[in-house]
């Protein structure tokens, strides 16, 4: 099922065209959104996502539920590119890697269903 | 504005019901509150019940009459739903229509039935507390999410994440004679840094197990406290109520947690205390990491400091702050829906000198109990008071 919004965020990463939306005040945010969560403001417009970003905290998930069962264990992080954070898989990489890592942001597949899923590779 | 008193408290073994339906574990917890309140039922003005996963659980919506069925009223009956927070906010609802004079008795419940989801289905059905779009769709559990809050508290704070195996030993001994905990069994140290991760830096030992149980307890004015000679020297003094963004990502901090200082502020500000009168807690350890966060945003210890505190005995049984006297998530059991309910009955009877723990807290007055949602984006904290309370403000 398609998430207006949500793939449109992932096709852009895919094509190499990540965005977030940023309103006025230069808040940034993810979509599918039509208010800024930080001051209200309805104008959002798109704005460039950085290509890199750095690792806010990472962790190894041992245990996990049906749509990640075989792709358990898998290391999962948030990054922060500055006006937004993304939270995803990170792949590549041996055990977790340590904040403040420059990584990369991508779209990977999950082993166990084969769904997009956001993903970052070190740079 | 009514004293909102607790005339009742109900609870039922939380553990392994197979086979059991929700409806039937809440009758167990809702009748017990009943008849010990000395309440009839058909005196129950309001219903508020807590539940989470219901419809995953149990193919189970609308659970509000269904339930007020099970305990023999008709009363207008709604479920709430906040995540792990569902039962304190039930609390916080049943509280607020007493003191705004709808409403003279209150029965306020939770339940959750979730063993019998097995691992992977409970801990699917946990992960929808969070976004599913940027989080569930990025593969964060439950204990994912907790885990990447312990990872940044131990960044932020140069702390050793082995030490959080104090918060667990402390809350299994704590459980060893409550007889509705689900563990009562004591670990040491070395168990809890040893066991496996579930997910880094949290391991089995750091995580509430996966329970089915009910909690009930019946509030009332104090002017039908009086009117019908209920005994109920336990008082709901202050309530509060704290949001925030739902996912991780998009919070300023990934290890304090505003919702619940908020919460904790408001709660203090309406019963007229302060941090420093506060003699017991029940806090919302699903993880121990979350134990930590909370007697921090609780304002027992400045932000950075909990887990010091805890690795130095201070919230232990004869610490400065006894903290989960009932074994907490961590060891009595974290039915979801009913986990906030379940605190407050706990603390009532701590507080009443009449439970298995009561004699770490001699001539207690003041409980505080914190229930939090998700990774905390809902908290709810509550002030409870004995009857005749001497408090320094
Ligand atoms: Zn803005």
């Amino acid at each position: 099922m398609r998430h207006d919004g949500y793939d449109d965020l992932l096709d852009a990463i895919e094509e190499g065209n990540g965005f977030y939306l940023a309103c006025p005040e230069d808040h940034g945010s993810l979509p599918p959104r039509r208010v800024c969560p930080e001051c209200g403001s309805r104008e959002l417009a798109e704005a460039p996502l950085p290509d890199s970003g750095e690792v806010v905290a990472a962790t190894t998930v041992s245990v996990a539920g049906p749509q990640f069962a075989d792709d358990a264990p898998y290391v999962t992080a948030i990054i922060d590119f500055g006006p937004v954070r993304l939270t995803g898989l990170v792949r590549d990489v041996d055990g977790e890697p340590d904040p403040g890592t420059v990584v990369g942001v991508g779209v990977a597949e999950t082993v166990t269903t084969g769904d997009r899923v956001v993903a970052f590779r070190p740079r | 504005m009514t004293n909102v008193r607790i005339a009742g408290t109900g609870l039922t073994p939380f553990g392994e019901h197979s086979g059991r339906t929700g409806r039937d574990l809440f009758a167990e917890a809702g009748l017990d509150a009943v008849d010990g309140a000395g309440v009839d039922p058909a005196d129950v003005d309001r219903l508020y019940y807590g539940n989470f996963m219901g419809e995953l659980a149990e193919h189970q919506g609308h659970q509000g009459p269904l339930v007020a069925e099970a305990v023999g009223t008709t009363a207008p009956a709604t479920r709430v739903e906040a995540a792990c927070a569902s039962g304190g906010v039930a609390v916080r609802e049943g509280v607020e229509a007493i003191r705004s004079g709808t409403a003279d008795v209150v029965l306020v419940g939770g339940a959750e039935r979730m063993t019998d989801m097995g691992t992977e289905g409970a801990t699917d059905g946990l992960s929808i507390a969070a976004d599913d779009l940027y989080e569930i769709g990025a593969g964060i559990t439950f204990p994912g999410a907790y885990a990447l809050m312990a990872s940044a508290y131990v960044e932020a704070n140069d702390v050793d994440a082995d030490d959080l195996a104090h918060v667990a030993v402390k809350n299994h001994g704590n459980a060893l004679p409550n007889e509705k905990a689900h563990f009562r069994s004591e670990i040491t140290i070395e168990d809890a840094v040893e066991a496996p991760r579930v997910a880094t830096p949290l391991g089995l030992y750091d995580a509430c197990p996966i329970s089915d149980g009910a909690a009930a307890v019946v509030l009332v004015s104090e002017d039908y406290a009086e009117a019908n000679d209920v005994e109920a020297p336990v008082s709901v003094t202050g309530t509060g109520q704290g949001g925030d963004r739902l996912a991780l990502q998009d919070r300023d901090s990934l290890w304090r947690t505003p919702a619940a200082e908020d919460a904790a502020a408001e709660a203090y500000a309406d019963a007229g205390i302060e941090s420093s009168d506060v003699d017991c807690a029940e806090v919302h350890d699903c993880f121990t990491i979350a134990e930590v966060l909370a007697t921090e945003a609780l304002g027992f210890f400045e932000p950075g400091e909990g887990l010091a505190a805890a690795r130095d005995g201070r919230t232990a049984r004869d610490g400065d702050l006894p903290v989960n006297l009932s074994g907490g998530l961590k060891a009595k059991g974290h039915p979801v829906g009913a986990t906030g309910v379940a605190q407050i009955a706990e603390l009532t009877e701590l507080l009443a000198g009449e439970h298995a723990r009561s004699d770490a807290v001699e001539n207690a007055s003041v409980g505080v109990a914190h229930n939090a949602g998700g990774t905390v984006a809902t908290a709810t904290v509550h002030v409870l008071q004995a009857e005749d309370a001497e408090v320094d403000a």
